[in-house]
């Protein structure tokens, strides 16, 4: 790109101008390439399997998509769906994020508007591969703003094909990151653009931006506290602008005033802990604003009259109002926080408070493999790119390397944020490699005009021109300016080390800010190891999206020698579900199951994957827990025809409800004290063989599961899963009767068997006394609850 | 003694300063000056009123409080675009700046109106 051999001036500027144009249009080309590169290397999942939404969430969304489709915005904002969480139902308009969902029915009219019909499951499927194309040009936006198009370019690249990014937005993962990630991305452009420019019209489209960051996802709270975090850093780094108090004191209003429009936050947008750092840093930077303009209308002398006089009495009243900020915080148990920011904050607050939030998968710390399969190649760039934003260290290179540092530490507390960090790491490696090849061009092109004597000269001519190159769109205009306003400290550094040159030899170019100059065979052989490193990031890409992350999850394939396996037994217990039972009917199973019951089986469920009411999950746990007679008194009061329980032992699927039951009897346990815990161990272990407790034998969840199991086998009982024989193998139902297997014995349909119209024997009144004396009530005073 | 009468010098002496340094900016700045005022107090009379009488739609008091806020801040991003000692903004046509002014306090309003209830 560096302009070498030009000598005289109009030629020269014309044919800046021609390249400029031809590195426009490429530019051009290249991002569509990308778009579509995004767009097609999610769709493994559907080439492999089929048009299908995966998962649990996304069934949740796409039903609600169906609705709004059908039924039109405002029923949609008043819905109140009585088809889940039965008998309390949920206040759908008020608790879901709208974001996704107004997104892909926007789209579905907007196509249908087109006459052209495609389903709402089409739409919803290939929803995120739209938007991921979106999310890699809004990187393109926003690492140029940071760095020059030849660093967004890069980093678009790199967030096409991002594993991490991936495995959320495959086609068929209908979920709220995939179109929070680019709503994120286009926020922090939209900030920076701000922050670069100064226009107020920029921020307006920031605080708009926001908006929508807030309908998709609750992930928001990580930009209300990022940018506050930043402008505080600004502050603190003597880096206060006018141009800072324009990026950021509109969007603290229009921002908190649109977070307050979404009926999901709603008044927590002012009352809650995560805003309040954007509260606080409002009142520092208009504290700022202020002293700067004093100082700037008044001598210095009478400054430092007015500072002291400022100091001594407003320090008292900011002592007072801190107080009253801080009894006001301590006084509710959680300090303001929600649970789930607080077990951010402090990863051991969920074990110890909440153990729903503990059990889920996603929540868990990361293992340290999981960063590489996750963003493979760029965890050896980033350290790269943080030293090539502090070489001129602007105000927007301090805020991507603010935002990477804050989302390793998030994504180090939870894996499912790795996705926050992925956008973060792919910003710093595409600006890494793209110095990196900036330097080894600029030497081969040294070597090509073949002048290395006069590098002195030659060096001062091509460091002011390759201040032109592509690389670099904003200081082009700053040179011509000559105004030492929007970078000062990259200009001066800049024309010092002008003046400084000297060929280096060091192997591995470090983006340095002097100019370097590497011996041409070093640097055409690092330009091919370059190469080479992109096609392993690509090719380990590339399998990381057709291999990990394709799985539906809702169709399961295994090889075996005698060829491929489908395991469709989810779709089949549903539509079993579906034809054979009545429209009123309830349906009682593990909370995983609610969504894809309510979506495909169109059955009330009692539970769901929303996790909104522990109580009620606690009394669905509760009575998996027990013996057969007091969890069919439960699920009667709770009217519950069907249940419904996932086995793997025939086929070998480890994620069971067997699994899951340690986590049954811990929430059961956490909120009815006669179920506990150490009565279902056995050595500290769960354990269904011979060896397991009368308790866990009794209990209607093993009695569920094993039910007629030993005729799989010929009698043995030997459960894959678990590897080893069963305790109970032949044993009868009393409450409940079988209805439906599924061909695998994946999930299985039980009935509660009607109450008996007569009692024989005994009369009703002894019946009572002689209540069922379960073997968890051994040895307590604690009455059980359901008797 | 002799420290009261110093620091009371002093504070008069930095009135007097302050004053004299804010009659020298020009019309324009002082108009706007007058309307971030304006806003403000209103903004404070409906924090009071509502000390007085409750909280009771905190939607209408949050739009309310918020559209002054708001239209304070904005007012001042005019006034630091408009104002010709900045530097920074000295490209920036003021109508251009008046115009990004407008179409933020639109978009601000329509937000308000939507929130007020």
């Amino acid at each position: 790109m560096a302009v070498s051999t030009d000598k005289s001036a109009t030629p020269s500027s014309s044919s800046s101008a021609l390249r400029h144009a031809s590195g426009n249009i490429l530019a051009f080309f290249i991002l569509i390439l990308i778009g579509i590169l995004a767009f097609s290397i999610r769709l493994f999942s559907v080439i492999k399997y089929e048009s299908v939404i995966h998962e649990f969430d996304p069934y949740f969304n796409y039903r609600v998509t169906q609705f709004l489709i059908k039924n039109g915005i405002y029923d949609f904002w008043n819905w109140f769906d009585d088809r889940t969480w039965y008998p309390l139902g949920r206040v759908i308009g008020g608790t879901v994020y709208p974001g996704l969902t107004l997104t892909a029915g926007t789209m579905w009219k907007v196509l249908h508007f087109l006459n052209i019909p495609l389903s709402v499951e089409t739409v919803c499927v290939f929803t995120a591969p739209v938007f991921s194309a979106f999310a890699a040009w809004a990187t393109y936006l926003l690492t140029k703003e940071v760095k020059g198009s030849g660093a967004g370019l890069t980093a678009a690249v790199f967030l096409a094909m991002v594993p991490s990014y991936i495995s959320r937005s495959v086609a068929g993962s209908y979920d709220n990151e995939a179109v929070a990630i680019f709503a994120l991305i286009f926020t922090f452009y939209l900030y920076i653009k701000t922050l670069n420019t100064g226009s107020l019209f920029y921020a307006t489209l920031n605080s708009i931006a926001y908006f929508y960051m807030v309908c998709s996802w609750g992930g928001y709270t990580f930009i209300i506290n990022l940018i506050p975090m930043h402008v505080l850093l600004c502050i603190a780094t003597g880096r206060y602008s006018s141009r800072l108090y324009i990026a950021y004191a509109p969007l603290v209003v229009l921002g908190t005033l649109l977070a307050a429009l979404v009926p999901v936050v709603g008044f927590n947008a002012v009352m809650t802990s995560e805003h309040f750092a954007s509260f606080l840093v409002f009142i520092i930077i208009h504290v700022v604003a202020f002293a700067y303009y004093i100082k700037g209308i008044l001598s210095p002398k009478m400054f430092k009259v007015a500072a002291t006089l400022v100091i001594s009495v407003g320090l008292v009243v900011c002592c007072a109002v801190v107080a009253v900020l801080v009894a006001v915080v301590a006084s509710s148990p959680t300090k303001g926080w929600s649970g789930r920011s607080l077990s951010l904050l402090d990863p051991t607050y969920a074990s110890k408070y909440i153990p729903i939030i503990a059990s889920v998968s996603e929540h868990q710390p990361p293992t340290w493999p999981s960063y590489f399969m996750d963003i493979n190649v760029l965890a050896f760039l980033v350290p790269a790119g943080i030293i090539a934003c502090f070489s001129p260290l602007s105000d927007a290179s301090s805020f991507v390397i603010l935002y990477i540092v804050m989302s390793v530490y998030f994504s180090g507390v939870m894996v499912r944020l790795m996705l926050v960090f992925a956008p973060a790491a792919c910003i710093m490696s595409g600006i890494a490699l793209s110095e990196a090849f900036d330097v080894f061009a600029r030497s081969i092109k040294f070597y090509e005009s073949g002048q290395s004597e006069t590098i002195q000269n030659k060096a001062n001519d091509t460091a002011s021109a390759s201040n032109v190159s592509l690389q670099n769109n904003g200081t082009e205009k700053d040179r011509k300016e000559d105004s030492v306003k929007e970078r000062p400290s990259k200009k001066n550094k800049k024309k010092e080390k002008e003046i400084v040159q000297k060929p280096s030899s060091s192997k591995k170019a470090q983006p340095e800010k002097r100019l370097m100059v590497l011996p041409v065979e070093a640097s055409v052989f690092a330009l091919f190891l370059a190469v080479l490193l992109a096609a392993f990031y690509v090719v380990h890409s590339v399998w990381a999206a057709a291999e990990a992350y394709s799985a539906p999850s809702i169709v399961l394939t295994s090889y075996s020698p005698s060829g491929l396996h489908v395991f469709d037994d989810f779709r089949e217990a549903y539509a079993w579900l579906s034809h054979n039972t009545e429209v009123d009917d309830k349906v009682a199973s593990w909370w995983d199951y609610g969504y894809q019951t309510t979506a495909m089986a169109n059955r009330t469920v009692i539970v769901d994957n929303n996790t909104w009411n522990n109580t009620h999950i606690a009394t669905v746990g509760t009575a998996m827990s027990s013996p057969e007679k007091a969890a069919w008194e439960i699920f009667n009061s709770l009217d519950v025809k069907y249940v419904l329980v996932v086995f793997g032992g025939v086929v070998g699927y480890s994620s069971d409800d067997i699994n899951k039951f340690l986590w049954m009897v811990r929430i059961g346990g956490g909120v009815f004290p006669h179920i506990k815990e150490p009565d279902y161990l056995r050595d500290g272990q769960y354990r269904i063989d011979s060896q397991a407790t009368p308790t866990m034998l009794n209990s209607l969840m093993y009695k569920l599961s094993y039910y007629r199991f030993v005729e799989t086998d010929g009698g043995k009982g030997y459960d894959r899963v678990r590897r080893t024989e069963i305790g109970k193998k032949y044993f009868k139902l009393t409450h409940f009767e079988e209805v439906f297997t599924t061909h695998h014995w994946m999930v299985r349909i039980y009935k509660l068997k009607p109450q008996k119209n007569r009692i024989r024997g005994k009369t009703k009144k002894s019946k009572l006394k002689t209540s069922s004396s379960t073997p968890t009530k051994t040895g307590t005073t604690k009455k059980n609850p359901w008797h | 003694m002799g420290k009261s009468a110093t620091t009371k010098d002093d504070a008069q002496a930095l009135f007097h300063s302050l004053r004299s340094a804010y009659s020298a900016t020009p019309t324009n700045l002082k108009i706007i000056d007058l309307y971030v005022v304006f806003a403000v107090s209103t903004a404070l009379i409906q924090v009071v009123y509502m000390a007085i009488v409750g909280s009771f739609p905190f939607n209408s008091f949050l739009s309310g409080v918020l559209s002054c806020v708001g239209t304070a801040v904005l007012a001042v991003c005019l006034r630091i675009q408009v104002n010709k000692e900045n530097k920074e903004f000295k490209d920036l046509p003021p109508e251009r700046a008046f115009a990004d002014f407008v179409l933020c306090n639109l978009v601000l309003h329509l937000v308000i109106m939507n929130f007020l209830g």
